[in-house]
């Protein structure tokens, strides 16, 4: 993988914060794809931690640096500031204790990146109120019984978080369907109900 | 200090035409100091190399051989005539490739294929050192390993690799010599031997002393071999090395050679007899005191326990790349054992990778054909040459 064009455009738009030679830390690294992007591409000290043993060895086997664990109970072994970024996709809403991973995810790099589906999307606010039943996105798929989605929020819960936690918001970017729509304020009503997701670059204030 | 051809072996060669080795002599110039306080001198150390040396020498690659290993990884025995004990890990075109990297294979010191033990004899009595060789430990079988490795001219090795007790070297490699060594890869390990581990090492040493043979260590000067003791030990130890599931799956209750119970002590299941072969093959090979002397070393290795009780401490700072490895069915060094490895790691943000493999072959599994292993140490090395501009 050499350019970010093979990357899913989520993944891609995160890459372009990140600079080269940077110490990086990916929390829920998946299959890899953007670590390996970041390594060979931008030749970033990188580190993983994933979930699912068959992905960290796959992980592995590509000569990426990843450890099987969680954000919830493997972050607080890490010590404060070692890395430049810590990258969070597609999972704080995910993990058990949100407001705790963040909170680490801060301590332990200079600045934070996140993305995560919003909850406030038209589609999904239609879909529960005519629907009346949990909304059953393209972006989030899973019924109410059996996602790993715990904790949903909207862009405007999430902005709410990072200033609860302390931190400050650097650039916002909105996500609409397979694109990245571009930088948002993230304090506006627009992209809460229009962008089916978001990424954040934080940092502690 | 010397280099000679061709070893000295306790034992008859069944394959005389095998790659028998080297050994480097270290002469009273270059004692070794070991941790008990004592000092061992003269002393060698044997071993085999595979590949080539580069010319900027930055291909070499140690593998630390387990409790009863030896240097003869990727080439037929001379003393047993069989191949070598990790043959699909190492050689042309395995993950540790041998025509990318020098691969060195050291035997460790308290052992008996050619590095000094206590079989050997004590020049300072003329008669072999037997119970008066000093206790070593892992960290002086590394200080002999690096000791090796000055007299090899090779100043910085690649990687370090080992499985079970080789891992621990490995471990110990990382907190001594840190600057020496890349990249380290501790495969089925711990940081310390655990009192289960602690404790069936000492059934197995018991069943060795309790053996009239061993005549109190002596048993060289009188002519005998404790070998009923040391078989003993080795099926107990044994045991350990697989799984409950994988015994059962191989064995099962199977009767060996037989219709019907006997009614008798002779041994009727398959799983008595194949614990009986292995006790019987292994004394051809492994002198008994060497046996007592490299277990009591995995009982005393705690990594932790210089570091004030702080495993992180050991790896502070650490410029390595560490890749560890476990078997979810390796109850002897469990997946619990080696992911304490991976937090202290974490602990100091090294650059770590932990991969748990699934199998139900046991702690053996490091030695056998699991692909999944075979992936992760061709992932990791190739990642590690890159970084370091080998081809």
């Amino acid at each position: 993988m050499s350019s970010t064009s093979n990357l899913r455009a989520d993944l891609a738009a995160i890459a372009e914060m990140i600079p080269a030679g940077a110490r990086v830390l990916d929390v829920g690294c998946g299959d890899g794809a953007l670590l390996e992007y970041l390594v060979r591409t931008k030749k970033v000290d990188g580190r993983g931690i994933e979930l699912s043993q068959q992905n960290v060895n796959a992980c592995v086997a590509h000569g990426l640096a990843v450890v099987q664990g969680d954000a919830d109970s493997d972050l607080g072994e890490y010590p404060d500031q070692v890395f430049d970024f810590v990258i969070l996709s597609q999972t704080i809403q995910a993990t058990e204790k949100p407001s705790q991973v963040l909170e680490h995810m801060l301590r332990i790099g200079r600045q934070a990146v996140v993305s995560l589906p919003n909850f406030g999307h038209w589609r999904v606010r239609l879909a529960l109120l005519f629907g009346g039943r949990m909304p059953r996105t393209r972006a989030l798929g899973y019924s109410w019984y059996d996602t790993p989605n715990i904790h949903l929020c909207t862009i405007a819960d999430f902005v709410d978080l990072v200033r609860g936690n302390g931190a400050v918001i650097d650039r916002a970017l909105a996500l609409k369907g397979d694109h990245v729509a571009g930088d948002v304020r993230p304090d506006s009503w627009g992209p809460n109900f229009a962008a089916q997701g978001a990424i954040f670059l934080l940092r502690k204030s | 200090m010397t280099e000679t051809a061709n070893p000295r072996f306790l034992r008859p060669l069944s394959a005389p035409g095998a790659d028998a080795g080297k050994a480097v002599n270290f002469g009273p110039d270059k004692p070794l100091m070991l941790d008990c306080g004592r000092t061992l001198s003269p002393f060698s150390i044997a071993y085999m190399t595979y590949g080539t040396l580069n010319a900027a020498k930055s291909n070499a690659i140690l593998i630390c051989h387990a409790l009863t290993g030896d240097q003869f990884v990727a080439s037929e025995h001379p003393v047993t005539g069989k191949p070598g004990w990790w043959t699909m890990m190492v050689g042309p075109g395995r993950p540790i490739d041998t025509d990318r990297f020098f691969v060195i294979c050291a035997n460790v010191i308290g052992s008996c294929m050619g590095s000094t033990g206590p079989a050997e004899i004590d020049p300072a009595t003329g008669k072999p050192y037997a119970l008066d060789f000093p206790l070593v430990t892992i960290r002086d079988m590394v200080r002999a390993q690096s000791m090796l490795l000055d007299a090899l001219g090779i100043e910085t090795l690649l990687a370090v690799i080992g499985g079970s007790m080789g891992g621990m070297q490995a471990l110990q490699w990382a907190a001594s010599y840190p600057k020496r060594v890349r990249a380290v890869m501790p495969i089925a390990c711990a940081a310390r031997h655990s009192a289960q581990n602690i404790a069936f090492h000492e059934v197995g040493r018991q069943a060795i002393m309790a053996d009239p043979d061993w005549k109190g260590g002596d048993y060289q000067s009188h002519g005998t071999r404790p070998s009923k003791g040391l078989a003993v030990a080795r099926m107990a130890a044994h045991i350990t090395y697989l799984s409950e599931m994988a015994l059962q799956r191989k064995f099962g209750r199977n009767l060996q050679n037989r219709e019907a119970l006997s009614f008798q002590f002779t041994p009727d299941f398959q799983i008595e007899s194949y614990l009986h072969h292995q006790g019987a093959t292994f004394v051809d090979r492994f002198d008994a005191n060497s046996y007592l002397y490299i277990t009591r070393a995995m009982d005393y290795f705690d990594l932790a326990e210089d570091y004030a009780g702080h495993l992180a401490d050991a790896f502070r700072d650490s410029p390595n790349r560490f890749c560890i490895i476990s078997f979810t069915s390796d109850w002897l060094f469990p997946t619990a054992e080696n992911k304490r490895i991976a937090h202290a790691l974490n602990a100091v943000a090294a650059k770590v990778s932990f991969v748990e493999i699934k199998t139900d072959k046991g702690h053996d599994s490091f030695l056998l054909d699991e692909p999944e292993m075979f992936d992760t140490v061709r992932g990791f090395l190739n990642a590690v040459a890159s970084a370091d501009g080998l081809a």
